[in-house]
């Protein structure tokens, strides 16, 4: 009796643990489903921009009247946008696809630029046409070998969760189709690179740091400038690291603890400090925006900063946030900006961020603008009501440095800022101000 | 009535005629004085030098009173934006004074004067709880005696709202300042992500992992927003196995608004690896830039 009961609820708890099971089973398998299908119209969309792309270009290439290019080649911009964005939702991180996102990031870039231009006064070049005809070429390669690799999927059933499995189970198990496919690619798109130089196409715009003024300075020195600097104890102990080789600016990371973590970033040459950061816990606010305002002036003035103003500030709970632009003859300089946090409970200076400053800040002789005021005002847009104007020099698109009037204009309650060319009169740059958002934490 | 009297009573005696005068004149004057020091002493903001970007109480009563008097067209939420920063500059303008944007002692004491504030009102229309309603002013009696009489009357109901009634904490605004180009929720997004990767780092190594992910959003091998590069599939282990879903601390949300602000100890890095896990041979062949904490940052 004893026996055949327990041998019943055995069976009964066996049967509903296997159903649990097989339930769970199943769970796991359609979520998994779920995922293969994400990363499958993934991979097809991208290989189907490619071609899209590919055609595009030739199509680019078999037209004639300027009117019809430019629509052209703003699908062409989009088209490459959309390849990019699905290549990122591919598990392919860890593989090096670098190259070909940024030959789709350059067409991009190409495209963008000549769309953008006035082709009936300024027809493609010779040079350009000779670009396209390359990338119609490359597009054409690239394309080819992603249709190849997708029929190969569609033959095998290949599965995307399988590549991902195996990038993240060590790299050895390289055998994957999917994967040596789009190593071919990638192969591919590394010769392109090459066949462009001489051309504008694929270069970047980056313009070499100015120079920093000073000498050459040692770990010793740069310990001794430390001390110096936060007036620490001869005996505290700093750590001081010297940048590798892929920094754009030389620089050792020093750091140390006194009640406070301190860390700072300063160049080799010179000494220069480009960060400078202190953690700790903040207390409640006892000092106003505008006192930590005067704080950072005075902390500026003692790095020997002459000339800078003010330009913003912003306050983030119990810290000031204030950003400072080199000016000169009521020039205002934005590409020289140094920003610096204070801490509104005592007024210490926590952070300072002298990168833009240092990479940018040269003797530089001040122009006159062309442009009168009220010509500038008259260029832009009516509706707005210019509140305020200054003289100040930005980059603009193509990374040079230009004197503009820097126009803060407002319509319908929102402000913007116009920088309009103070030489001939372009409105350079546009760009609405906005700067708060409604409280989400807040209980109201 | 009682002056009147008074220099009736002492009309019958011309000697004091005089006396009385001058008494009537003193109580006027001393009176007209206590009137404009009353006007002047109107609680109408605390000593401070408000400006642009500055969050609180003075805010909330400037945008009050430039908006009382047809200056500032916006929602008052103590945050103080460009729209209040015009409406400043515009009432300087309009009284003469020097346009700097600033409310400094001058301009506060002509807006004192200029304007009315009914805090209880603003505060009735900024927040929806009644108890943010009564706004924290404890100078007036009147409102303290409410006060307690409703904690009393919490008390009974509820032991905890009334503690957090007699430590008021500092204004709330229903307005924050968030970078130019982000939001709230962009940096919530990535306080997760940098708590999630980079829990047990210094803080500086939390800045930096905030750092890298906004060097990716800039560069152009990678997705263009914030959530794009954060959720690429396989970029971040912390995204792949959920720990970014854990609730981060203030201190990785403080690194992120360093980072959001413009710091960026990486060097430009858009890679980082922890060198004692990292499986991929090719991560390696980038070039360093620095190492920090446990993790090698390269380009």
């Amino acid at each position: 009796m004893i026996r055949t009961s327990i041998i019943a609820v055995l069976a009964v708890g066996l049967i509903g643990v296997g159903y649990w099971g097989y339930k769970e089973h199943e769970d796991k398998s359609s979520l998994l489903i779920h995922a293969e299908n994400n990363y499958q119209r993934s991979f097809h969309e991208l290989s189907y921009h490619m071609d899209m792309l590919h055609d595009n270009i030739g199509t680019s290439l078999a037209m004639n009247s300027d009117g019809k290019l430019s629509p052209q080649f703003v699908d062409i911009w989009k088209l490459t946008s959309q390849a990019n964005g699905n290549v990122s939702e591919l598990p392919l991180s860890l593989l090096p696809f670098q190259k070909t996102k940024k030959f789709l990031a350059d067409i991009g870039d190409f495209t963008y630029d000549t769309a953008v231009r006035n082709l009936d006064d300024d027809p493609l070049s010779d040079g350009e046409i000779e670009t396209l005809e390359k990338l119609y070429k490359q597009s054409g390669e690239l394309k080819d070998e992603l249709r190849s690799v997708q029929h190969q999927t569609l033959e095998d059933n290949l599965e995307w969760m399988d590549v991902e499995m195996a990038l993240a189970s060590e790299g050895d198990s390289d055998d994957t189709t999917l994967i040596d496919g789009f190593k071919t690619v990638e192969n591919k798109a590394d010769g392109f690179g090459e066949e462009y130089a001489g051309s504008s196409f694929g270069q970047s715009t980056d313009r070499q740091p100015a120079e920093l003024e000073g000498e050459w300075k040692n770990k010793r020195e740069i310990e001794q400038y430390t001390k110096k600097l936060f007036s620490l104890n001869k005996d505290t102990n700093l750590q001081i690291t010297k940048s590798g080789e892929g920094a754009t600016i030389p620089m050792f990371s020093v750091s140390y603890e006194d009640g406070k973590d301190v860390y700072m970033d300063i160049t080799q040459k010179g000494a220069h400090p480009v960060n400078i950061m202190v953690n700790r816990e903040l207390k409640d606010q006892k000092l106003s925006l505008n006192d930590g305002l005067l704080k950072a002036e005075k902390y500026l003035k003692s790095f020997d900063y002459k000339d800078m103003k003010a330009i913003q500030s912003q306050q983030f709970d119990n810290v000031g946030v204030f950003t400072f632009a080199y000016t000169k003859d009521d020039i205002r300089y934005m590409p020289d900006l140094v920003k610096i946090k204070v801490a509104l409970d005592n007024g210490e200076v926590i952070a300072f961020n002298g990168k833009e400053y240092l990479t940018n800040h040269q003797e530089r002789e001040t122009k006159e603008p062309s442009l009168t005021l009220d010509e500038a005002k008259d260029i832009i847009n009516d509706e707005l009501h210019v509140e305020e104007d200054h003289l100040a020099v930005i980059n603009n698109d193509v990374d040079e440095e230009v004197l503009t009037y820097e126009l803060y204009g407002t319509k319908n309650d929102e402000t913007y800022r116009v920088y309009i060319n103070a030489e001939n009169g372009d409105e350079e740059k546009v760009e609405k101000l906005s700067g708060k958002e409604t409280n989400f934490d807040a209980e109201l | 009535m009682r002056e009147l009297k008074l220099t009736m009573n002492l009309r019958s005696t011309s000697k004091r005629k005089t006396a009385a005068l001058l008494m009537v004149l003193i109580s006027i004057v001393c009176l007209s004085i206590g009137i404009t020091s009353n006007s002047n002493n109107v609680q109408a903001f605390s000593p401070q030098v408000i400006q642009h970007g500055a969050v609180g109480e003075d805010v909330i009563e400037l945008q009050a009173r430039l908006k009382h008097i047809g200056f500032f067209h916006g929602k008052v939420d103590g945050v103080f934006g460009w729209s209040t920063y015009w409406a400043l500059r515009n009432f300087q303008y309009e009284f003469g004074m020097e346009i700097d944007g600033m409310a400094g002692a001058k301009t506060k004491e002509k807006l004192a004067k200029a304007t009315k504030y009914n805090e209880a009102e603003t505060k009735k229309q900024m927040y929806k709880t009644p108890q943010k309603q009564q706004g924290q002013s404890q100078t007036n009696q009147n409102n303290q005696g409410q006060q307690k009489q409703q904690q009393t009357n919490q008390n009974t109901q509820n032991k905890q709202q009334p503690q957090k009634q007699q430590q008021p904490k500092e204004t709330e605004t229903t307005a924050v300042n968030v970078p130019q180009g982000f939001s709230q929720n962009d940096i919530k997004l990535m306080a997760n992500a940098v708590y999630g990767e980079a829990r047990g780092e210094p803080y500086i190594g939390k800045v930096a992992v905030a750092a890298v992910i906004l060097n990716r959003v800039k560069s152009d091998t990678f997705p263009n927003t914030i959530s794009g590069v954060i959720f690429e599939p396989r970029a971040f282990t912390a995204v792949a196995d959920g720990q970014i879903w854990l609730e981060p601390d203030d201190e990785a949300e403080r690194a992120v608004l360093d980072a959001v602000n413009g710091t960026d100890p990486t060097g430009e890095a858009i890679y980082y690896f922890n060198p004692d896990t990292a499986t991929s041979p090719w991560i390696w062949s980038r070039q360093q830039v620095k190492k920090i904490g446990k993790h090698i940052f390269s380009i």
